[in-house]
């Protein structure tokens, strides 16, 4: 192994750091974290994001354009998927996929250029675990609610034979309460496997420079190369994930809704 | 071999899953393409279908991420 000062940790972008200590309750810490500061940052960049693109003109302007587009997008991703009645998760389903899209681009600014260093929340489980269990939720709450002890046929395909239903019900019932961990895990670990990706490759540049010129230009440049490439790769996934997190949010509340 | 050194080939081991959801991505996306240039007036409709397919494909090759992260940090 190579001597500790060289070696560069991936992992420690991940590390959720305390900024401020605030009370306690119970043993518990409560503590205004690097985790925490990034999400308010993620909420005051949509926040004025959707502010300069609501003022309604009739001719609208480019930021408009910007809002609209994504406000239009996320409508037509509910009224494909949920059909009749899903107008009303329309507000939920949008705020979700455009937090999730904000964190994640927050997350790959470079940032760390001037001493400020980027946080992706959303490659942290206990993040994306509650926003999968807040959809989750109202799938439960709206399916119980309309449908009553009905909700339950979600389990059975329509055509099913009468001896497979046991064995149907148990599979179904496994594969839908699988759910919300897919959910979560899908974005956390895209996010975080991306980043570490990139990390390690930085780690190369590094190395490779600090032992010398001929190594840093047979190993360094061409990882910087790819670094530029999957940055841009990053970004492509970034989008595809909170657009999936959205789809498939909008697919179980279908479920919900209309049972098949 | 100690526990130790297992746990690092079997974390190494787990990245085949990997390279394998890299070919079911593929494929999701390769056969969309394929029908897609065939009946082009169809495939705009289909983009959720398709998106559907690949989270479902991506999600079985995540799983090998984490069993190797599970094997290096946790257990």
């Amino acid at each position: 192994m190579a001597e500790e000062s060289t070696a560069i940790d991936p992992m420690h972008q991940f590390q959720v750091q305390t900024i401020a200590d605030l009370f306690t309750i119970g043993d518990t810490q409560i503590a205004f974290t690097n985790s925490a500061a990034w999400m308010v940052a993620t909420v005051v960049a949509l926040w004025l994001f959707m502010l300069g693109g609501m003022k309604q003109a009739v001719v609208p302007g480019r930021w408009q354009m910007m809002v609209e587009g994504f406000t239009g997008f996320v409508t037509k991703l509910v009224d494909e998927n949920i059909g009749k009645g899903g107008r009303k998760y329309l507000p939920y389903i949008f705020s979700l996929f455009m937090f999730i899209l904000f964190a994640n681009l927050l997350g790959m600014l470079p940032l760390g250029l001037v001493g400020l260093h980027p946080f992706t929340f959303t490659s942290h489980f206990t993040v994306t675990g509650v926003l999968a269990i807040m959809s989750f939720s109202i799938v439960l709450i709206v399916g119980f609610w309309k449908h009553g002890l009905k909700f339950f046929s979600l389990f059975v395909p329509h055509g099913t034979p009468v001896p497979m239903i046991p064995l149907i019900f148990f599979i179904e019932l496994i594969s839908f309460a699988f759910r919300p961990f897919s959910l979560g895990l899908r974005l956390f670990v895209a996010m975080t496997a991306g980043h570490i990706l990139l990390k390690v490759l930085a780690g190369f540049v590094i190395n490779s420079t600090n032992a010398g010129a001929l190594w840093g230009g047979v190993v360094g440049i061409p990882s910087f190369a790819l670094m530029v490439g999957i940055s841009a790769l990053e970004v492509l996934v970034a989008g595809i994930q909170a657009y999936v997190f959205a789809l498939l949010t909008s697919l179980y509340i279908h479920d919900a809704e209309h049972l098949h | 071999m100690d526990a130790e050194a297992a746990k690092l080939i079997g974390a190494g081991l787990a990245a085949i899953g990997a390279g394998m959801a890299a070919i079911g991505v593929g494929s999701v996306f390769g056969n969309f393409l394929q029908s897609a240039l065939r009946n082009p007036g169809a495939a705009d409709s289909q983009q959720g279908r398709l998106f559907i397919g690949f989270a479902a494909a991506e999600l079985l090759g995540l799983l090998a991420f984490v069993v190797a992260m599970i094997l290096i940090f946790v257990a």
